[in-house]
């Protein structure tokens, strides 16, 4: 239990989603019980098809196909993921002032996807830049995917985005949190979003670096902690959270998920993509600190893994240095079943678990047919889910390139 | 381009833009942003696209003569006689 006064509790009431192989919560939870990946293939442009998620909401539910074409991949996603989160919480701003509202997006990276397209569409013209779009600029600024959502929403508070590689999506949760303990907003839109299945060159260059997934069975090629793991499945995605503080959530009835019990972030200093387990060993470790808790408490943990070689055993390394002595914490990883949703990962792997605070089930991670020696941690639940008497704290990891690393801890609500 | 087929033209990219826009009571001679879901940017789409179809490079003085769909017609059509 926090010691902290209520208006400084700060608690997710709300969650908005669209995964690769869901589009809302509940059909979400359905499908990792079930171990049900819908990762498929696409064929990014000048390349061979690969392995990637792809999405299939309602995209037309809270805004016009002209305003989809108007937009950018990222911003549809935004805007359904937003609309969804703000319905979830029950919030129709009687109770909140727009102006008082902040959203706050975490981005891998922005701007891919349309000047690729633009350098393909004048490619057709000789490259002369006359045909160049008007919309590039208001489509690849980096604000773009929160922008749209304060439009469509209009939410009249601060929006930004928050770029922190593949960290992106818990860094938009602290960044929400910290703006509501400083009273900027009084409410908070917070998740993550990518659209990066869309670009060739995310595609390309994981390949150049020997890192993008290879499998006959598209559904079979996120394979995290897998002996035959051998690279990263690309993803799109999103993930919005409604956060309050405590004492609004209470007053207004609201259903509480979880509550954030505490968070950290930190930088490797060392590598562009290799990524350093001491380091992320240190964050879990603040993380915790700042929750007032001791590993043994934490429940759940939800990898990062990414199904590449060295950043498994990486992150493996990191959790058998602080979980040494941790028989009752279980560790699962959500990309098996949906790729890596870049900025958008962190948050849709947590949403994936918080509803194991009232099923008390941990989720598996699928495809481990032959555990790596490297990986061999106590407990990791594979292939089936796990039923345990009582989920109380879930940790999740999330880390990106240029050694960011994240890590937020959410608690079942308890007065 | 006859005069029709210049009209069709402008309404099948005014189409493109908004798959939703409706043509029915459209009057040729009010400013079709007081009539249809257009602004500014959608005119630079107009723009845009007489330019990848028919290589019109439109000098952006005369954009306004783009406003209502007569007015298209008549701006157009010494443009787009031998196209």
């Amino acid at each position: 239990m926090s010691n902290l006064p209520n208006h400084q509790r700060i608690v997710i009431t709300g969650v908005g989603l669209t995964s690769p192989n869901a589009s809302n919560l509940l059909e979400f939870r359905k499908k990792l019980l079930a171990g049900q990946s819908e990762i498929t293939t696409v064929k990014p442009r000048y390349m061979d098809p690969a392995p990637a998620g792809i999405c299939t909401f309602d995209e037309t539910r809270y805004r016009k196909k002209k305003e989809n074409k108007r937009g950018t991949r990222a911003g549809c996603i935004s805007v359904y993921c937003a609309n969804e989160a703000i319905n979830d919480a029950n919030i129709d701003f009687s109770e909140y002032d727009r102006a008082k509202t902040g959203v706050y997006i975490g981005l891998t990276e922005h701007g891919s996807v349309e000047t690729e397209n633009e350098v393909y569409n004048i490619s057709n013209f000789d490259y002369n830049t006359d045909y160049w779009t008007h919309h590039h600029n208001p489509r690849t600024v980096l604000n773009n995917p929160a922008g749209e959502v304060t439009m469509n929403l209009g939410i009249t508070g601060p929006h930004y985005s928050v770029g922190a590689a593949c960290a992106a999506g818990n860094a938009a949760i602290i960044q929400g949190v910290q703006m509501l303990r400083l009273g900027e907003v009084d409410l908070a839109l917070c998740g993550g979003i990518s659209e990066c299945v869309g670009s060739f060159g995310i595609f390309a260059s994981f390949k150049a670096q020997g890192a993008l997934a290879e499998h006959e069975d598209p559904k079979k090629a996120s394979r995290p902690f897998d002996r035959d793991r051998n690279g990263i499945v690309i993803s799109e995605g999103g993930c919005i959270y409604v956060l309050e503080r405590l004492d609004k959530a209470l007053e207004r009835g609201a259903t509480i998920y979880a509550e954030i019990a505490g968070y950290a972030m930190n930088s490797d200093a060392k590598d562009f993509v290799l990524p350093y387990g001491p380091r992320q060993a240190e964050c879990v470790e603040l993380a915790l600190e700042r929750a007032g808790m001791q590993p043994q408490d934490v429940t759940i943990i939800n990898t990062h893994a990414t199904g590449t070689k060295q950043g498994d055993v990486e992150e493996c390394k990191a959790l058998r240095q602080v979980f040494s002595d941790c028989p009752d914490t279980y560790i699962n990883n959500t990309k098996s079943h949906i790729g890596h949703a870049m900025g958008a990962a962190g948050v849709l792997e947590l949403a994936g678990n918080l509803p194991s605070f009232t099923d008390n089930m941990v989720h598996p991670t699928i495809n481990l047919d032959n555990l790596d020696p490297a990986c061999a941690l106590p407990n990791i639940v594979a292939n089936l889910p796990k039923q345990l008497d009582n989920v109380d704290v879930i940790l999740n990891n999330s880390f990106g390139m240029l050694g960011i690393n994240s890590v937020v801890i959410v608690s079942k609500y308890r007065k | 381009m006859t005069r029709n087929e210049i009209k069709d033209l402008i309404l099948e990219i005014i189409k493109d833009i908004d798959e939703d826009a409706e043509f029915d009571g459209l009057d040729p001679d009010k400013p079709l942003r007081d009539q249809l879901d257009l602004d500014s940017m959608d005119f630079l789409d107009i723009v845009m696209e007489l330019r990848k179809r028919h290589g019109l490079l439109l000098p952006e003085d005369e954009y306004p003569e783009l406003a209502t769909l007569s007015s298209c017609v008549n701006y157009l059509e010494p443009k787009l006689a031998d196209k």
